[in-house]
């Protein structure tokens, strides 16, 4: 479970998906209308002539253009509401077609049902992303992580492995390393892109042995972070549930892109991933790896047996 | 080395690749004596199965020597002669331990592929997919296989390569498919499909005290082999009504249960048939399930349908309303190899069965292009085709 949230509205981020389909949307249509008027022009029962064929390109290119702005996101919602022009006009010229004794008006009228229920959709997009303030999403957003996995493993063994923060990078991908510096702190290096690296200091808030560990960064840090891990048995000798919760609040500016990019577009997929490292640590001793990890190259071995494991981010 | 790649759907070309290296110090790297081509993996090469890769190496069903071991490695040594089974198991898991081997929670490194598709993740299996693993496959002259002290069996050396070689798959599928039906003395058991897996769920079924065996096919040298090999009583749909068939066959009761040995690539003749082909190709059902729902509606009422073929993604025109209302049972599963191969070496030690008997073809690996051809065409009555690199 992933929550994302802007700091002063969550509407935002929940209207995102809904904003992106309709981009999307807007480069297909332009593309069909581009590409292949004519046939356009028969399916929405428009007469096939020079004047439909041409005014459809138009419509296309201006769908594309829509459509492009909108997926490349620094505002969306203006995109959206030129969007809801575009649907005006396209309901305007629907309805001088249905005066044309050339059309077939049923057709028209399906095609123009069809613009009618669009329109509605980015009027409502356009208008919660304007309440929402419509800002670059990846600026403001925090991150809020839950996960949960089963391990065929005590909880005291898991949370004695766990405990000893430096065998962290083990199996969490981006971090580098974690240097303990006393009981309760500990110094965290985390890789970011282009061979940057993000550094902080955490500290210990509560430790239950064998039952959970939490913890935040220090005040101060680039990366202003809180975790923790909570290890419960599994009813019926199942092993042990390890449930992960992290949290991160990047700052603004520069810092806060290279964290987006760093925790990636999808921040649970990857606790979730590092989890299942943790597992495959904990059950079998290893983390095994294919020849094709994530379809990054065809399952064939590799010439230097080292080079899926750096793929993989695994060491050794 | 020599391996089999995939270079798109029909497209298998004999590459040169670079050799396997220990990767995990569980592995171990196996020269291959002898490599099969499965019924799957012509799935594999009919573009049915999403996340195939340009170059990835396919097979699932080999056997040789051991060369090298990872430093973890206790079980096996070098110049240990080796049986690969298809699902890659860590022996450590909570499935593992339940010996649901094709279950594995370890094993497979792209799971959150599979659990877009399916929910969760299987086992990793060889040369199958990236989203069952991208591991290669073993149609090739070396294999590192992981987890090797949990997957591959030791086998004694009066047996030879091809009594031994199908322990990696293809004789425990159809065994563990006879297995969940739950044989009981006096039943009759159908089988759709006479390929390999077919001809091991009729023998296996007869091994478990089935009366009789029915088996289903449109070729007549594969009904053949199934009757005088495996000897089952045998229907040609192209023949006959199926249904109409088996219920006189079993005086109205119709078979207490029912292997479907087809999978997603079933055919059927007239409407039915028809009426999936269009929808694969349209790519609005990932399978065609012809044989699936054949086997639902014969099926006795309160009996077993067990699916031992494949089926990939969705289908449609599922008959659910027969099985809530007679009262029947799905079983189905990749064969849990690790579970079976022991008991049945002894059956094969013991002289109960001899595997082999499925080999039609014995081609070199450089010629495998060509052996996929002729098995995906059923060329020149092949069933099984077994490669020597």
């Amino acid at each position: 479970m992933a929550e994302r949230y802007a700091h002063d509205s969550s509407a935002s981020a929940s209207i995102e998906p809904l904003s992106i389909a309709l981009g999307w949307f807007s480069l297909a249509l332009g593309a069909a209308e581009l590409i292949a008027p004519s046939r356009m022009a028969r399916l929405i029962g428009a007469p096939d002539d020079e004047s439909t064929r041409n005014t459809l390109r138009a419509f296309g290119a201006r769908e594309i253009g829509a459509g492009i702005a909108i997926l490349a996101q620094p505002d969306r919602a203006r995109w959206l509401w030129s969007r809801v022009g575009g649907d005006a006009l396209d309901l305007a010229w629907l309805g001088r077609r249905m005066a044309d004794a050339n059309s077939e008006n049923d057709r028209l009228g399906m095609a123009a049902a069809a613009v009618a229920g669009v329109t509605a959709l980015d009027v409502y997009a356009a208008q919660r992303l304007n309440r929402a303030g419509a800002q670059p999403a990846a600026k403001r957003r925090g991150v809020k992580v839950e996960q949960v996995v089963t391990i065929n493993r005590s909880a005291d063994d898991l949370y004695q492995y766990w405990r000893d923060f430096k065998n962290l990078p083990r199996f969490m991908r981006h971090l580098n390393a974690v240097e303990v510096i006393d009981q309760r702190r500990s110094r965290w290096t985390a890789a970011a892109p282009a061979g940057m690296s993000v550094r902080w200091d955490a500290e210990i808030l509560q430790d239950r042995e064998g039952e959970w560990i939490a913890w935040r960064s220090l005040p101060g840090s680039q990366v202003e972070n809180s975790g923790s891990v909570r290890f419960t048995p599994a009813p019926g000798a199942r092993g042990t549930e390890v449930r992960v919760q992290m949290e991160y609040l990047p700052p603004a500016g520069q810092m806060g892109r290279v964290l987006a990019m760093l925790f990636g577009e999808e921040p649970e997929q990857q606790i979730r991933e590092d989890l299942r490292r943790f597992k495959q640590l904990m059950e079998t001793g290893e983390i095994p790896l294919s020849d094709g990890p994530s379809m990054w190259r065809a399952a064939q071995p590799a010439k230097r047996a080292g080079q899926i494991r750096e793929m993989a981010g695994v060491s050794e | 080395m020599r391996a089999t790649c995939w270079n798109g759907t029909r497209n298998i070309q004999v590459e040169r690749v670079p050799d396997p290296q220990i990767v995990n110090a569980s592995d171990a790297i196996v020269k291959i004596t002898s490599t099969a081509i499965c019924g799957s993996d012509l799935h594999l090469y009919n573009g049915f199965i999403p996340t195939m890769k340009r170059g990835d190496i396919m097979g699932h069903e080999f056997m040789g020597e051991v060369v090298e071991t990872g430093k973890g490695v206790k079980n096996l040594k070098v110049g240990d002669r080796v049986v690969v089974p298809f699902p890659i198991a860590c022996g450590h898991c909570a499935q593992c331990e339940r010996e649901m081997y094709s279950l594995c929670e370890n094993s497979n490194p792209n799971a959150w592929m599979a659990e877009k598709m399916w929910g969760y993740s299987p086992c990793g299996i060889f040369g199958y997919s990236h989203m069952l693993g991208g591991y290669a496959g073993g149609q090739a002259e070396y294999a590192r296989v992981p987890f090797a002290d949990v997957n591959p069996l030791k086998v004694p050396e009066e047996l030879d390569d091809e009594q031994v070689l199908f322990l990696s798959d293809i004789f425990p599928t159809g065994y563990m498919a006879a297995e969940a039906c739950g044989i009981q003395p006096g039943d009759t058991v159908a089988v759709w499909g006479c390929g390999p897996v077919g001809q091991f769920a009729i023998k296996s079924a007869y091994m478990l005290g089935a009366e009789r065996v029915i088996a289903i096919d449109r070729f007549p040298y594969r009904l053949r082999m199934a009757h005088d090999k495996a000897g089952a009583d045998t229907i040609n749909y192209e023949e006959c009504d199926i249904f109409e068939a088996l219920e006189e066959m079993t005086g109205g009761r119709g078979p207490d249960h029912c292997i479907d040995a087809v999978g997603l690539e079933g055919h059927a003749p007239g409407i039915h048939g028809a009426y999936d082909k269009m929808k694969t190709v349209m790519m609005m059902e990932t399978d065609r399930p012809v044989a699936l729902r054949q086997a639902i509606l014969a099926c006795r009422s309160g009996g077993t349908v067990s699916v031992a073929g494949v089926y990939g993604g969705f289908i449609d025109k599922f008959p659910m309303g027969a099985i809530v209302n007679r009262s029947l049972t799905i079983k189905s599963g990749q064969t849990h190899v690790q579970r079976y191969m022991r008991p049945l070496l002894k059956r094969i030690q013991d002289g109960e069965i001899d595997p082999s008997f499925v080999i039609t073809h014995r081609i070199n690996l450089s010629d495998a292009a060509n052996g996929y051809e002729i098995f995906a065409k059923k060329q020149e009555e092949c069933m099984k085709v077994v490669m020597k690199p």
